[in-house]
């Protein structure tokens, strides 16, 4: 019965003169959304909203879409008529009802608005008129003003807004308003959730990918690009950098302590990821570290990999207990490609007892014994990166 | 250069064996149980599917019943015995080395009730005559028994296990598991004693997705899967044309030149485990000269975890499975390799090097050299 889709945003509506960026960011990621859904759609801004009209669709698919679009509060399926007159009004609302409650044993309010002031009724005259034609037409109806079970919102605009459902959304803003940020990720649980979290905040991202044959797999790269598609659901198209680290981590094996292996390796990642950073215009990087959960995640741990980056690093899930990031990561359809056994590089030489209070000047000195060697390794990791933009469409 | 060493997980599919299925799928593509000319054509290929089989084993062509690969066939033969013999006695006996596709039905006769006696296997992975002898009782109603060990190559005495089981069990069916060996080895069930046999397509350069079941004439097993009544009602569903058609045709390949193909593969079995156990560090699990089939070598490592010497030889161009490639995507230590009584550092350092009859001399030198330079080099990169 519904061709069109009332889009509710809240926070971006109050951006002042930036309101149109934030609006066009909006329309940009509902069609990107919604190019995997069958159907044909078209999205509109009209008067400070923007509708969804689609032709051909399942309604379920559609709300599964949209719900993955930052920066939407409510999603209404939503009736649009033409205004011919009060008793055309009455029709197309009793024909709403009737469609929409086949159990017509509810309470119900009518909520009008009258955004076209030139409209012959105020919206006080058009609630208790239409009340009254709807308790006409369907005896089983009764008024209830506190909390009826039906809210039948009526809109005067230029069309007639018709609706009573409100789906709510996810919340938080458009990608693409707040800059673009260079994702850790990994095959774990912590690092997409991370990449999800910044997202939600208007960020878009690109992302780099350490890997380290032979000690890692193919299967082991796939799941890392699955779980970057995953995460492109919600953030828009991703650069996954994917770096050949097997070299670098083999010189730091050779060369340095065994129990600052992690913390070293870690901070060769977060220089090599800046240098995709800057290259991609990031303002940040983002990483799934939470304070204390692994070794290389205790506050000092932290301070040693952060001394390496001149961008800031963004850490989303830094309060987070374990059980919340895998809420989170459930709730994305993550988790279940984040649990696949296949070991990452983070894990293959880790020591039985890692440094868990690095200092920094000792951190410093153990590098040192890597020499000018590390820097070409480097060099050669940054050249033969591959890149690959992932989209949720694929796969 | 590369080298496919994983034929043990599969084989590349026959020329012949293509040709005939990618005719038979655009051109003579009717169902088998048509009444019409198209329905006759498409069940003389099934004919001589069986023909072509029925010769190789030295067996009736309505003793061949189609499957969709090895672990239907296992399946039906395991279920297919314990229903039709629940009457006689509820004991089964298998080993400790079997393939999933034996042992997983076997944990589900036990939770239906059936009493299963698990044979140990001594360090080479063979089943003791004697655990056998013990085993075997007037309640025991089916034995089943791999043929060829898939991880090691360790090829167990079925024939002497036969003639054991037929004098002291005298209601039990004997079922082989032959995936590893039809093709490779001569078998001739009939002779044998064997009552049911299981073989798999792609592991003899036939397709993949198709099997069949030896079933000894008169063996009375119940049917699994129920429908159309298809294979006097052994089997229903529609048959693999296409498929059938192929696995006969890479069978018949097979058993032209069985006899040379195996000499050849023991000539190339013998000179790599030869030169492999030059590597420091490096042994060859199972059995040495002809009491192991001929294209199956398990090498352990010491030092190095096989996932690594895998994606090592990958990256030289040169594939093989860690343990049993049926199950690599589960970080599990091996039943096999747990019941030949391996170290503990070896569980996680083993490899199979698996050859068939198109394997050179030129592929195993060319991994052989390989594999002396990537196993003392990632040695050196162990967790502390």
């Amino acid at each position: 019965m519904y061709k069109s889709f009332l889009i509710k945003y809240g926070e971006i509506a109050i951006k002042g003169k930036n309101r149109y960026l934030f609006e066009e960011a909006l329309v940009r990621q509902i069609r990107y959304a919604l190019a995997g859904a069958d159907g044909t759609f078209e999205v509109r801004r009209l008067q400070g909203r923007i509708y969804v009209d689609a032709k051909d669709y399942d309604y379920d698919e559609v709300l599964e879409a949209l719900s993955h679009v930052f920066g939407i509060v409510g999603i209404c399926p939503v009736v649009l008529t033409e205004d011919a007159g009060f008793d055309a009004l009455v029709r197309d609302v009793t024909a709403y009802v009737d469609q929409a409650y086949p159990d017509k044993n509810r309470t119900f309010k009518v909520h009008a608005r009258r955004a076209r002031k030139n409209y012959p009724m105020d919206s006080m005259e058009l609630n208790a008129a239409l009340g009254e034609k709807l308790l006409e037409a369907f005896p089983k109806l009764r008024v209830d003003v506190h909390h009826p079970d039906i809210l039948l919102c009526v809109e005067i605009r230029e069309k007639i807004n018709i609706y009573s459902v409100e789906i709510p959304g996810p919340g938080g803003m458009p990608v693409g308003t707040n800059g673009r940020a260079m994702l850790l990720l990994s095959g774990g649980i912590d690092s997409p959730v991370a990449g999800y979290m910044i997202a939600k905040r208007g960020v878009a991202i690109d992302a780099v990918y350490f890997h380290a044959p032979p000690y890692t797999s193919e299967r082991a790269k796939q799941k890392v690009v699955d779980l970057a598609r995953i995460v492109s659901r919600y953030a828009g198209p991703i650069r996954l950098h994917i770096v050949n680290f097997t070299e670098i981590q083999l010189q730091i094996y050779e060369k340095c302590p065994h129990a600052e292996l992690t913390i070293i390796m870690r901070r060769y990642m977060m220089k090599i990821a800046e240098h995709f950073a800057k290259e991609d215009h990031c303002l940040g990087l983002v990483t799934g570290e939470s304070i204390g959960q692994v070794a290389s995640q205790t506050m000092q741990s932290l301070a040693a990999t952060n001394a390496v980056c001149t961008l800031p690093v963004y850490r989303p899930l830094i309060g987070f207990d374990k059980k919340e990031i895998i809420d989170i990561s459930e709730k994305i359809d993550a988790y279940e490609t984040s649990i696949l056994p296949f070991e990452d590089c983070c894990t293959i030489f880790v020591a039985k007892h890692p440094v868990t209070k690095p200092n920094l000047r000792v951190i410093e000195r153990s590098e040192q014994r890597l020499g000018e060697a590390i820097d070409a390794l480097v060099k050669t990791a940054v050249e033969t990166a591959e890149t690959v933009c992932v989209e949720a469409g694929e796969g | 250069m590369e080298a496919y060493l994983d034929n043990s997980a599969t084989t590349r599919c026959s020329g012949r064996a293509v040709e005939l299925m990618v005719r038979i799928l655009s051109e003579d593509y009717g169902n088998p149980s048509s009444l019409h000319s198209m329905g006759a054509r498409a069940e003389a290929y099934i004919k001589e599917a069986k023909k072509k089989i029925a010769r190789t084993l030295k067996a009736s062509e309505k003793e061949i019943v189609f499957t969709s690969g090895g672990t239907e066939s296992n399946n039906l033969a395991i279920f297919g015995s314990a229903e039709a013999k629940k009457r006689a006695g509820n004991h089964i006996v298998t080993t400790a080395v079997e393939h999933a596709s034996v042992a997983q039905p076997m944990q589900r006769l036990e939770e239906l009730g059936y009493r299963v006696t698990y044979l140990p296997v001594d360090a080479s992975g063979t089943v003791l005559r004697d655990a056998l002898e013990d085993a075997l009782d007037e309640e025991t109603i089916l034995v089943s028994m791999m043929h060829v060990n898939n991880e090691i190559g360790t090829i167990e005495p079925v024939e002497a296990a036969a003639e054991l089981i037929h004098k002291k069990a005298p209601h039990a069916l004997f079922h082989v598991d032959a995936i590893q060996s039809y093709g490779k080895l001569p078998v001739y069930p009939k002779k044998a004693g064997i009552d049911l046999l299981s073989v798999s397509g792609h592991k003899i350069h036939g397709p993949k997705g198709v099997g069949f079941l030896y079933i000894r004439d008169k063996a009375g097993i119940k049917p699994v899967l129920y429908g159309g009544g298809q294979q006097k009602g052994m089997r229903s569903g529609t048959e693999n044309v296409p498929a059938i058609a192929a696995l006969g045709e890479a069978a018949a390949e097979c058993f032209e030149g069985l006899f040379a193909n195996a000499e050849a593969m023991y000539g190339l079995r013998e000179y790599f485990i030869r030169e492999a156990l030059k590597i420091p560090g490096v042994t060859v699990n199972g059995k040495m000269g002809r009491e192991a089939a001929p294209h199956i070598v398990s090498v352990s490592a010491e030092g190095v975890r096989s996932e690594v010497l895998l994606h090592s030889l990958e990256e030289e161009g040169i594939y093989v499975s860690a343990g049993s490639a049926c199950s690599s995507n589960k970080p599990s230590v091996s039943r096999t390799l747990a019941a030949i009584g391996l170290k503990k550092e070896l569980l996680d350092a083993t490899v199979r090097f698996s050859f068939c009859r198109d394997t050179t001399k030129e592929e195993i030198e060319y991994a052989l050299a390989r594999l002396a330079e990537i196993i003392p080099f990632r040695r050196k990169f162990t967790r502390k």
